[in-house]
């Protein structure tokens, strides 16, 4: 699949803010199955430094600074990402038992072993539990293999909580996100990854887009999507695979990748600070439009 | 023996002094019986007599209360401080000796320098297996953000500190490494300055290695490492007041001629660093780093810490700045890292450890931690990466059910423990009431960069206490310090850091440039040193004039005066009754912490301003703060009769005396004395302002008393009696309190000197015309100046233009302090971050 995804923040100050520092991740990946062909990063007013860096996860950050004062800011990001299917689709590949993999997960002192490894390990955000470790039993039983369990756990998860923005809050903790039973993508994805770490896996947070498919006979909404996140845990020799626990999918071509670390606090998508300015209101919204070959948008009817 | 003869003779502090067996003993061999490096010293000291000796000390001590000489432990939530104790009898290290534990600690700081490079490179460590990839993922300390910065002077490492303990064969051991912020050697400088004034003949005929040498290879290398610059900034950033090392930071700030800053000084515009000051923004090249490492950028490290500065790590990594020691030097100094360093010595370097460490096991490898596990009756357990604060646990004093939950926490998460043998340390002779007690000893050495190699300072910080556990925490830990001479094997050639003949000074007629916090500190202090003062003179008067009288007679001036005090905030007027009369309640309400006004909080407010710019105060004038404060009695300190408060006051205003006495005297007049002195004028306008329109409905009764009794609150007695003898008149008051610009305690000379200072600080020349503050002070002294006391009302309770001046002062003045801080002191701003939007799905 090939999509234009467009994704607007915006701040309004009650007062001018003299000065804004920021840093951004929203730069979709370009690898494994995802292809970024471009993406602008369109920011007002001007601002009067800028710059880019690739973070120690490999993802793509922009840094940037207003110090001429402004009320609004704005700040859209454009890409045009491809994003092939998995294959074989619908099938998982063949892991080795979770047990083992656990076991050696820091043996290998290859650069892509060693990348794994650093998953294994508590984040601020996804903090691993004896408790969280009896739940993932309950999947990971005696020598399954890794992606089987991991796919059973992402089902239990959808079945066990309740999708519930007002529960939760950016700062809820894994324990307490466990113990309601209920939030949203990132409260998920961080009780997942939180739940293979107590069991000495590696799993680390995926920020990306999901694109919405309209109900049969309706027109696509325009901003009716948003930003999503999801986990991917390390399976050995088959390498990372990715799993939905909010909506219960093995990801595929409805989900873009834009950035991933140990956790939410790692690739917050916009990270600022700014002096003055009063009160401020924030706005996000993204579309996920689908285009062919030209660049034209696909109509789904 | 001749040296055990010479002892004998006197009565000796080290009489009867011996040493546990099995124990290295820093000076004595035997029991009696010097080490030989130690003998002539022994003689020396032991002929100074013991009275003699005691005489000194009492000086030592005074000498280091009044400068300030303080720790602040950590755990005291109230930021108290408590005073540095130093031990009179120094430790004594020979040559050679100190020689091999130098080349040994250089190894050592090339080595931590090389893994922190590794690691926050390519880590090539991890790859070789030379370092597990668990430890360094399982370390907090290793903060993903600043992997790949490259410091522009290619090391890490800057500056580094080992705490060394010695086992009963002699031998040095590294207790712990200290890399991240290594605090302490201004403390063993202060131990040197005092301990060689207290022990001058001693201390020359020691041939003792001299400190400075140390300082100034500090201050040449954080000089020379700033990128292109001739003159380079160097900031050293304190997390500032309250926190444990702040006064350190203040004393090698000065020692070093470095500008003291705190997080919220400094900004980053354009990927560079810059002191936000009054005359502008000002490029800083270096920064000796106080702040540990994650609190130093909160837009990429942990948000929301006021220590640090947001953008700093794009600063670092275009390389416009240098931190040292770099940001995230943290990392080597986790016990865990010490599990390694043997090996990592071979395989880097080709050689030996030359200082072993404390022998140490990881848990994070299976083979250790079973090793661990089966040894918990020896070993102690510690926190891998040194979070936690109560640091190390010693399994054998555990109940069964602490050390069942030790075992179980340690197998959750071995990485996060390590097992260490028990630090083995050396005792020395410490003066205890007059004899001496074999305590145990650590010692601090510290090492800073030179060329490629690391300069060792030739002495270090010992600390010594009476259990060796106390030792093994921290350096604000243990009960004492003492001064440690290295000696020489040829005479000392005296340095210091002051005279460097080879350079040409250039003539500057300004210092550092003035952050624009402290300005604001400095306000504040003027404005808290004037508000004290005339709160205390007010309160000597109203207690002089009501305590002379017999308790029967009605006072005239009573009611005035305590309108007057209940004006300023000294007393709260509804509490007085014929039952509960003012002289009562006053020394309650006066010692009183818990109201803001009484003049007991305001002295310790005065006392945290000053401490707040304690660097840019002098010696004199900052001991003369902490005595105002320290002397002034307590509400705690039992019940004061209403004339007892007399001696109290008279000595407070005194001392404030003296301290403006200094200001005026020695405080360059640079835009920080600038700003305290408009603190102080705009206050004391202030206060007369409240004093005379308190007084107003009193004025028409021309009663001399009441008069009399205003110009003595108003500290223009004197004046007054001296221009119009005893013939009191209201206009005359009134015209020396108000409008008359030669008493320079009159409102009008206050309004004078604010307007300038206020045409004194720095401005935007291309702005025409005048400032709004200016334009309010000016008005306000115009205003002043208009009033004609001699056509004012017979009464002048009743004249609306004194009762309209005085309205327009007591708004006026405040309105005139808003506009200076809004215009000079705001643009410190404080960062907010942007609330966090969840992803929405």
């Amino acid at each position: 699949m090939h999509y234009r995804i467009t994704h607007r923040t915006n701040y309004r100050h009650s007062e001018t803010v003299p000065l804004c520092q920021n840093a951004l991740w929203l730069t979709p990946r370009n690898d494994g199955r995802q292809q970024r062909h471009s993406c602008r990063i369109e920011i007002t007013p001007t601002p009067t430094n800028r710059s880019t860096r690739t973070d120690y996860f490999g993802n793509e950050v922009t840094y940037f600074m207003l110090d001429a004062g402004y009320r609004t800011l704005d700040v859209v990001a454009v890409s045009d990402v491809q994003v092939k299917p998995r294959s074989p689709a619908g099938v998982l590949p063949d892991t080795p038992a979770w047990e083992t993999l656990a076991k050696s997960l820091c043996d290998d002192l290859s650069n892509p072993g060693i990348d794994a490894c650093q998953f294994r390990f508590d984040s601020p955000s996804a903090v691993a539990s004896d408790e969280l470790a009896d739940y993932a039993r309950g999947s990971f039983t005696s020598v399954r293999p890794v992606a089987e369990a991991a796919r059973e756990l992402t089902t239990r998860l959808h079945t066990d909580f309740a999708y519930d923005p007002c529960a939760t809050t950016v700062q809820t903790s894994v324990a307490e996100a466990f113990g309601l039973k209920r939030g949203v993508c990132q409260d998920f994805a961080h009780v997942q990854i939180a739940c293979l770490r107590s069991l000495g896996l590696a799993a680390r947070y995926v920020s990306g887009y999901l694109r919405t498919i309209p109900p049969p006979g309706q027109p696509r909404l325009v901003g009716a999507d948003a930003s999503h996140a999801w986990v991917s845990v390390f399976c050995g020799p088959a390498g990372w695979l990715a799993f939905d626990p909010t909506n219960d999918l093995v990801p595929s071509t409805d989900h873009v990748t834009i950035a991933w670390g140990r956790d939410y606090g790692d690739v917050t998508p916009v990270r600022g600070l700014f002096v003055g300015g009063g009160h401020h209101e924030m706005s996000v919204s993204v579309d996920v439009a689908p285009i062919d070959e030209s660049g034209s948008e696909i109509e789904l009817t | 023996m001749s040296q055990s003869a010479a002892i004998s003779t006197t009565p000796s502090v080290f009489a009867g002094y011996t040493s546990p067996r099995g124990v290295f003993d820093e000076l004595f061999a035997r029991p009696e019986e010097p080490r030989p490096h130690v003998a002539r010293f022994v003689e020396q000291f032991t002929q100074i007599g013991h009275e003699e000796l005691v005489r000194r000390w009492q000086q030592a001590e005074k000498l280091l209360l009044e400068n300030g000489f303080t720790h602040n432990a950590h755990d005291d939530p109230s930021g108290r401080v408590r005073p540095w104790r130093l031990d009179g009898i120094p430790l004594l290290l020979p040559s050679a000796e100190w020689d091999a534990l130098a080349d040994g600690l250089r190894q050592r700081a090339a080595l931590l320098d090389l893994v922190l490079k590794d690691v926050h490179g390519p880590q090539n460590l991890l790859k070789r297996g030379l370092l597990p990839p668990e430890l360094l993922f399982s370390h907090a300390g290793f903060l993903r953000p600043l992997h790949g910065q490259m410091p522009v002077s290619g090391r890490f490492l800057h500056l580094y500190a080992a705490d060394l303990a010695r086992s009963p064969d002699g031998r040095w051991w590294v207790a712990s490494d200290r890399t991240e912020d290594p605090s302490g050697a201004g403390y063993a400088l202060e131990n040197r300055i005092v301990l060689s004034r207290v022990l001058p003949e001693v201390f020359h005929e020691s041939e003792v290695r001299r400190l400075a040498s140390y300082f100034m290879a500090l201050q040449q290398h954080l000089k020379q490492l700033a990128p292109q610059r001739d003159n380079p900034f160097v900031v050293l950033l304190s997390p500032g007041p309250g926190t444990a090392n702040f006064f350190e930071d203040v004393y090698l700030a000065r020692y070093l001629g470095f500008t003291l800053v705190q997080g919220a000084d400094l900004g980053v515009r354009d990927d560079k660093v810059v002191l936000k000051t009054l005359g502008g923004l000002t490029p800083v090249d270096v920064i000796v780093r106080r702040v540990e490492s994650p609190f130093c950028d909160p837009l990429e490290l942990v948000g929301g810490s006021l220590a640090g500065v947001t953008g700093l790590l794009q600063a670092v990594r275009k390389g416009t700045v240098v931190v040292a020691n770099a940001l995230g030097s943290g990392f080597a100094q986790a016990p865990a890292v010490m599990a390694f360093l043997e090996p990592l010595c071979r395989a880097l370097f080709g050689e030996e450890l030359k200082i072993p460490s404390v022998a140490t096991w990881w848990c994070g490898g299976e083979r250790e931690r079973k090793y661990v596990l089966s040894h918990l009756d020896t070993l102690v357990i510690r926190d891998a990466f040194q979070k936690r604060k109560h640091d190390p646990v010693r399994p054998w004093l555990l109940s069964s059910k602490e050390r069942d939950e030790l075992v179980a926490s340690i197998k959750r998460r071995p990485y996060h423990f390590v097992g260490q043998e028990t630090v083995q340390r050396s005792c020395a002779p410490v003066s205890v009431g007059g004899r001496c007690e074999p305590w145990s000893v650590a010692l601090r050495t510290f090492l800073v960069t030179s060329g490629d190699s690391y300069d060792v300072m030739p002495g270090g910080l010992a600390r010594v206490a009476r259990s060796p556990e106390t030792l093994d925490v921290t350096v604000s830990a243990g009960e004492g310090s003492k001064d440690a001479w290295v000696l020489s094997d040829e005479p000392v050639r005296p340095v210091s850091l002051l005279r460097q003949k080879s350079e040409r000074i250039e003539l500057r007629r300004s210092g550092s440039e003035l952050p624009s916090r402290v300005a604001d500190n400095l306000y504040w202090l003027g404005r808290h040193v004037a508000r004290a003062d005339g709160a205390a003179r007010l309160l000597r008067t109203l207690i002089g004039r009501l305590a002379t009288e017999s308790e029967s007679a009605e006072v005239p001036e009573r009611q005035l005066l305590l309108r007057c005090a209940a004006a300023v905030g000294q007393i709260d007027y509804r509490t007085i009754t014929n039952d509960t009369p003012i002289e009562s309640t006053l020394p309650a309400m006066v010692l009183d912490e818990l109201r803001p006004s009484s003049l007991r909080s305001q002295l310790a407010t005065m006392y945290r301003t000053a401490w707040t710019v304690r660097d840019r105060l002098s010696f004199d004038a900052w001991r003369i703060v902490s005595r105002i404060a320290g002397d002034f009695p307590e509400a705690d300190g039992g019940p004061l009769g209403f004339n007892e408060l007399l001696p109290p006051l008279n000595r407070t205003v005194v001392d404030l005396a003296a301290f403006s006495g200094l200001v005026a005297d020695s405080m360059t007049r640079s835009q920080g004395w600038r700003f305290l002195d408009i603190g102080r004028r705009l206050e004391h306008a202030l206060h007369v302002t409240r004093l005379l329109s308190a007084a107003a409905p009193d004025l028409g009764r021309d009663e001399a008393s009441v008069l009399e009794s205003l110009l003595d609150a108003g500290d223009s007695l004197m004046t007054y009696r001296s221009r119009y003898m005893a013939n009191l008149q209201a206009a005359a008051v009134l015209d020396l309190l108000l409008t008359d610009d030669t008493n320079p305690r009159s409102v009008a000379f206050q309004l004078e000197t604010l307007v300038r200072h206020l045409d004194n600080l720095p401005h935007d020349d291309r702005q025409a015309g005048l400032r709004t503050e200016q334009r309010q002070a000016m008005g306000l002294l115009y205003a002043v100046r208009n009033l004609d006391v001699l056509s004012l009302d017979p009464n002048p309770g009743r004249d609306g233009e004194l009762n309209g001046l005085l309205q327009q002062l007591a708004y006026g003045l405040p309105e005139l302090s808003e506009a200076i801080t809004h215009r000079y002191l705001h643009h410190s701003g404080v960062s907010r971050q942007f609330a966090d939007l969840r992803p929405g799905v």
